[in-house]
């Protein structure tokens, strides 16, 4: 087992284009770390890069103790799972799965002995006579873990693994896969553009926009306190709420009149200039008109079972609130919400970046 | 469409059914003469059932030749089928090494490489002929089955439809190979190859007749008679001033030559139609 570590790694493509501008990020031995990103943001790139199937433009990739930038993907000691799976379409089950150590010379029962065990591992042994088409997406995802898991890589490379698959599907994989990277300990990799499997899948979560990592954290670390306001609208759904505001003094800013509490908010504003105030849709709470409230107008609701969404404005921006099914009339055409000062994000609205306490 | 309009469709059967017969009966007619005996078919009277020849004909044809041509179309048959495979064998491996080359290895003047490949499509083997001629008469290659196969094997058509087929291949696989260790060749022999076993059947079909028919090059390049292939075997058979032709052995020679191709497209048949329509990976 190794750690992965990154040091200002780039990728320029011909014609000068920046994909990813100087990455670094240490990622420890036996964690699973998701890159997740808006399509673009070079999240699959910097994976290509460790997997060696991009050359590396700038900077330095570890595995292990080991620098890798000029070393073939076969050297790496990695295994990667694909977005279409990449299962070879004439070879059974169980070739796809012993190619990777048939190649690497490995005795013939050696072989045997690691594809049965993973094909245990997987449940998929009674399908290892089969064709890849054969099979259900689900079950070729899984042929495509076992692909990986035969080799006893230092790393796993997840690329977008389960895009391809139905929604119940996927949250049942999601959770095997999350399953199965305890039990075998191996530090993964894991790229993906849906924040959901970003939150529920790692131990580091690492949000990139535009070829940078905006932030690194645990989900709960990244959830609750943003650096960012990209990173506050992009991770939660629905998306964290912006308004404009104005700083009022110290711990109090004021939206469209409307002046709030907030716990987290950085020393030596200025009063009187601009700022951004988000609120989570979840994180604030219909009537109550205690000493920090805002009004809402509403103009539809959508329902979610368990809960309904309001749509609406608030001191002119859009705005949405979440709330328990039953607990607010469908027809509300107003409401006032009340506001936790501790559940108060600000950000500037030049840098975007948060204005916290230090 | 749900429709029903009998007597178009009894026209579009009929429509379909004179083509069939249009086609067939030239074909039909030449069976039927290769068993029959010369006189019965010079006197113009020849019946459209089968006679009693057949065994003679063949047997002296395959065996013994005509009057004229006096070499057993057997031995044609053997020298048309050395050319048409080694036509056909050298095609497949020459393009689907070239395409191979072209969609998975960055070289310089790849594009152009590609293009001039392409170019020698519009230059086919009669537009080349003479200074073709020179180079394999200059090499002392004139009556020689090297002669015969290697200036027809370069194949831009080959070339082509293979580089279409390892265009569809998805990336992913050679970056999956290329991380279970496989090499170049490796990936060019475990999965390239018998990923495309049906686009390779379906050029040895349209190769092996292609080498089959070929007429212009043997006839200029092969002088002996115990080089000729069975085409101008045939030629020879029926163009003699001052004799009969032997329509009976003509004929034969012409079922015979017929039958190789005939048998590679039956055999060959379902692979074939797949190799060209093959979309599922």
């Amino acid at each position: 087992m190794a750690g992965v570590t990154l040091d200002t790694v780039r990728k320029i493509y011909a014609g000068n284009v920046e994909a990813v501008k100087g990455v670094s990020l240490g990622i420890e031995d036996g964690s699973f770390c998701v890159l997740v990103g808006p399509s673009g943001c070079g999240k699959s790139t910097l994976l290509r890069m460790i997997a060696g199937l991009e050359t590396i433009s700038g900077g330095e990739v570890k595995i292990g103790d080991r620098v890798v930038n000029q070393m073939e993907p076969a050297d790496r000691d990695i295994a990667m799972v694909f977005q279409n799976y990449a299962l070879y379409p004439h070879m059974s089950v169980y070739d796809n799965m012993a190619y990777g150590l048939k190649n690497r010379k490995t005795p013939k029962d050696e072989i045997d002995r690691r594809v049965k065990e993973a094909a245990r591992i997987l449940a998929i042994e009674s399908f290892l006579a089969r064709k890849p088409r054969q099979l259900s997406g689900g079950q070729r995802q899984r042929v495509a873990m076992g692909r990986a898991i035969v080799r006893k890589p230092q790393v796993f490379l997840f690329d977008e693994p389960l895009s391809n698959l139905d929604a119940k599907l996927r949250v049942q994989m999601r959770v095997e896969i999350k399953r199965l990277q305890r039990a075998l300990g191996v530090t993964s990799i894991y790229v993906t553009h849906d924040q959901v499997e970003a939150m529920t899948l790692s131990d580091k979560l690492v949000v990139m926009s535009g070829g940078q990592i905006e932030q690194v954290g645990s989900p709960a670390e990244v959830y609750r306190r943003p650096e960012t306001r990209f990173v506050a609208t992009f991770i939660g759904s629905p998306p964290m709420n912006i308004l404009p505001g104005t700083v009022e003094g110290p711990g109090r800013v004021s939206v469209g009149g409307q002046s709030i509490a907030v716990t987290d908010m950085r020393e030596g504003l200025t009063p009187g200039s601009a700022i951004e105030v988000g609120l989570r849709p979840e994180d604030v709470q219909a009537g109550g008109a205690g000493a920090s409230s805002l009004s809402m107008d509403i103009d539809f609701v959508e329902e979610l079972g368990a809960t309904q969404l309001f749509h609406g404005k608030v001191a002119g921006a859009e705005f949405i609130v979440q709330a328990s099914t039953g607990q607010l009339p469908a027809d509300t055409r107003n409401l006032t919400l009340a506001v936790d000062p501790g559940n108060v994000h600000l950000f500037d609205p030049q840098t975007t970046k948060r204005l916290g306490r230090v | 469409m749900v429709e029903n309009r009998p007597f178009a469709q009894f026209m579009a059967y009929l429509t379909l059914a004179l083509g069939v017969v249009i086609v067939a009966f030239p074909v039909y007619l030449a069976i039927m003469a290769s068993t029959f005996d010369t006189a019965t078919i010079i006197n113009g009277n020849m019946p459209l059932v089968p006679g009693d020849q057949a065994a003679e004909n063949y047997s002296r044809t395959l065996f013994y030749g005509g009057m004229h041509a006096r070499q057993p179309v057997g031995m044609m048959m053997l020298n048309s089928m050395v050319m048409a495979m080694g036509i056909a064998v050298g095609k497949i491996l020459i393009s689907i090494l070239s395409a191979f080359a072209v969609v998975y290895f960055k070289f310089p003047f790849r594009k152009t490489a590609f293009w001039i490949i392409f170019i020698t499509l519009m230059l086919p083997v009669e537009v080349r002929i003479y200074p073709t001629y020179k180079i394999v008469a200059d090499l002392g290659l004139l009556d020689t089955y090297t002669g015969l196969i290697l200036p027809l094997i370069a194949s831009a058509t080959g070339t082509l439809l293979f580089r279409q087929f390892f265009m569809t291949i998805p990336d992913e696989l050679l970056e999956a190979s290329k991380i279970d260790g496989a090499g170049a060749f490796r990936f060019f022999k475990d999965t390239l190859l018998p990923l495309s076993l049906t686009t390779v059947a379906a050029l040895f079909v349209i190769q092996f007749i292609y080498g089959w028919n070929q007429y212009l090059w043997p006839l200029l390049i092969t002088t002996k008679s115990s080089m000729q292939t069975i085409v101008i075997g045939i030629k020879m058979m029926i163009t003699t001033t001052d004799a009969l032709t032997e329509w009976n052995v003509a004929m034969t020679t012409a079922v015979l030559a017929m039958l190789p191709p005939v048998l590679v497209v039956i055999f060959m048949q379902r692979l074939f139609v797949k190799g060209l329509v093959e979309t599922e990976k």
